[in-house]
């Protein structure tokens, strides 16, 4: 931008452009630093999280502990185990040494590092001390939260819900973009304009006469009413690939007509296959929509707790272990890492479909 | 657009078939494969959109229970009677309706001030041509979005959990003595807009976008005339990103009236602490699915969709120059 100077503007002076640069490089480093330091402290829960599920819960009201996952020390020796204290000597240096025998005022210490080396002695009070702590990754959260919640069965609903529904969803999305994109037909324009404006309708307004007959057809309970609704063209999903679907030549279809194409042909020789971008694109959205709705389980599988995909049970695991933080950040971890990693592995086609959407629904 | 020029040739050899085809002519056979393909949809209108749109307006006049659904009896505007004495604050209504409503609306008069400038500030941040891996920290900055809810809610729970999160142990630090934010009324709604800064992704990449839309030669004209950082900023990019802003206070105004998982789980499904969780969504779904009072429950979403209406047709009155601006870019 600041490049469209004119050439006579171009001093002689040697220094200069040097002196630019160098004035750039200042600048952009401050910008860049300030963008890491926003984005850490945005992200900072991440490292609590994952802190928190790697720590003892003793660790978590211990006073002094440090705020990584991390063990008192202790020193083994003749058989016993003595705990490390962080100790301020006289000569002003702080040692680690393993308490051997305490005392009120004044305690025997052992050096750890060579522990037959003689008794040392140390007048103060023990108990002021800070203990000595050493880097260990607790992962029992892991084990009792995988147990506790089943993590393979709800990990199996929650592909399952997720993974029936984006087939249907995508199917479905690809047969009525097409047909919005493909064909005239009487009323398109206003069954066009009808879809789009079944985006803004909540889902509460048509939830509740929806539950009753599915809980008079016996659906409650099961996966049906999270899986069979989406196998009708999701409006949104229709508008994106209809988008999308509007900027593939007509040429491209009428090339594969000369030749003898029908319809459903060349859906799927010449659009499917151009259209790939946006299909990713809207089968990744689906799905992690899909994997993180809880109204509609909560409401379908409320009596059926085997049907639960992630997100009810670990909400429900939350109400009964909210007492043990270590346990609830362990979940949180087993529940989002397999959309975050997707997003990241997947990013461009995510961000793709993000900016040409411009909204996510 | 394209479709319809595209197809133009269509229906000129159409005309050239006999008056009496043996077959369907050409037009014909589109607007039955365009139907046919279009068909799902149509069905799905039909059984999930039309119909329990009527049956949720008839209902909304009953006192429909899932548990009994055969003792179902028109009670004519009694529901929307408890509502409206509800809101008005007269005996006879529901008594906690009108917190809710309340509750919803202050939130989000916290809520999008809030997100709205965070998601500005980091969208120029990231737009700035002074920041190196721009992409990096743009797909760091959405990330948050791509967590489960639930899972996001757990993480915030924790962080500022009085004791043992680090919200609090952080603002120690500094000499503040942090109040028990999730479990205190005057600050379950600051918590909550603290969490819904990990929702900015969307609003930012909409940011972006409007950014990328204004030319650069109006700042080059503003540096000319010798205009400072903040007074470019206010004369130019603001209101150059008037419809852009507006559209996003729009949108998060209907997902407020629609907030729902994190207003569960904080408030355990009650509404803790004292009703302070009662947001209008959640208050709906315990009429519903808590109490069985369905028929309520739908004049509920009746309303729901009222706001949502309101709110929308407001998007699309100014909608001609936020598109604008929007295709300006491209």
């Amino acid at each position: 931008m600041t490049a469209i100077a004119p050439p006579i503007a171009r001093p002689m002076s040697a220094h200069s452009p040097l002196r630019r640069r160098v004035r750039r490089f200042t600048a952009m480093s401050g910008m860049t630093l300030l963008a890491v330091m926003i984005v850490s402290a945005f992200l900072l829960p991440l490292l609590f999280m994952a802190t928190t599920a790697f720590k003892d819960k003793n660790q978590l009201t211990a006073l002094g502990a440090p705020w990584y996952p991390a063990v008192p020390e202790t020193l083994a020796y003749e058989g016993e185990e003595y705990p490390l204290y962080r100790v301020p000597m006289p000569d002003g240096t702080t040692r680690t040494l393993a308490l051997y025998e305490p005392g009120r005022e004044q305690s025997t210490w052992l050096d750890p590092a060579n522990p037959g080396a003689g008794a040392i002695e140390w007048q103060g009070r023990w108990r002021s001390l800070a203990p000595a702590y050493k880097v260990e990754l607790y992962t029992d959260n892991f084990v009792t939260a995988w147990n506790g919640l089943d993590f393979p069965r709800l990990l199996f609903n929650t592909l399952m819900i997720a993974g029936i529904s984006t087939i249907g969803a995508v199917g479905s999305a690809v047969c009525v973009a097409y047909g919005f994109s493909r064909f005239r037909f009487p009323g398109r324009n206003g069954l066009f304009l009808l879809l789009l404006s079944t985006i803004i309708l909540p889902m509460q307004v048509t939830l509740i006469p929806t539950f009753a007959v599915f809980a008079a057809l016996g659906w409650t309970g099961t996966w049906l009413p999270l899986i069979v609704p989406y196998f009708f063209g999701n409006a949104y999903n229709v508008f994106l690939l209809r988008q999308y679907f509007l900027t593939i030549p007509r040429e491209l279809d009428e090339a594969a007509m000369i030749d003898g194409a029908g319809p459903f042909r060349i859906l799927r020789s010449v659009i499917v296959p151009q259209a790939r971008a946006a299909i990713v694109a809207v089968c990744l959205f689906h799905f992690f929509w899909a994997w993180n709705e809880f109204y509609l389980p909560l409401i379908y599988l409320q009596g059926n707790q085997s049907a639960e995909p992630l997100s009810t049970a670990i909400a429900r695991f939350n109400g009964v272990y909210s007492q043990e933080p270590t346990l609830i950040q362990a979940a949180a971890i087993m529940a989002m890492i397999i959309p975050v990693a997707v997003f990241f592995l997947a990013q461009r086609a995510f961000m793709r479909g993000i900016v040409f959407s411009g909204v996510e629904k | 657009m394209t479709a319809a020029s595209g197809s133009a040739a269509g229906p000129t050899i159409v005309e050239r078939h006999g008056p009496r085809p043996a077959r369907f002519s050409l037009a014909t056979r589109e607007s039955i494969s365009g139907f046919l393909y279009i068909s799902p949809w149509i069905v799905g209108l039909l059984l999930f959109t039309l119909a329990p749109m009527v049956a949720s307006f008839v209902m909304s006049f009953t006192d429909f229970d899932p548990r009994s659904p055969g003792e179902t009896t028109f009670i004519g505007f009694a529901n929307y009677e408890r509502m409206v004495r509800g809101i008005l604050g007269q005996p006879g209504g529901d008594p906690l309706i009108g917190s809710s409503l309340f509750i919803t609306v202050r939130f989000a008069a916290i809520l999008i001030p809030v997100t709205l400038g965070f998601a500005l500030g980091v969208a120029m941040l990231v737009n700035s041509t002074l920041l190196a891996g721009r992409n990096l920290f743009r797909t760091l900055f959405y990330m948050p979005m791509q967590i489960p809810i639930v899972a996001s809610t757990l993480i915030w729970i924790g962080m500022l959990n009085a004791s043992t999160g680090w919200f609090n142990s952080i603002l120690g630090s500094v000499g503040v003595d942090g109040p028990d934010w999730l479990n205190n009324v005057a600050w379950v709604a600051p918590s909550l807009t603290i969490m819904g800064l990990w929702g900015i992704g969307n609003m930012m990449l909409i940011f972006l976008a409007g950014l990328q839309g204004i030319p650069t030669e109006l700042y080059d004209a503003a540096k000319v005339d010798g205009a400072g950082r903040w007074s470019t900023f206010r004369k130019i990019t603001l209101p150059m990103l008037s419809p852009v802003l507006f559209y996003n206070v729009i949108i998060t105004l209907i997902g407020t009236f629609q907030y729902f998982t994190q207003a569960y789980i904080i408030g355990n499904g009650r509404g803790d602490p004292a009703g302070a969780t009662n947001f209008f969504n959640f208050h709906l779904y315990r009429e519903g699915w808590a109490f069985y009072d369905m028929g309520y429950a739908s004049a509920l979403a009746w309303l729901l969709f009222a706001i949502v209406l309101v709110l929308t047709i407001g998007v699309f009155r100014t909608a001609g120059s936020w598109v604008y601006e929007a295709g300006g870019d491209r």
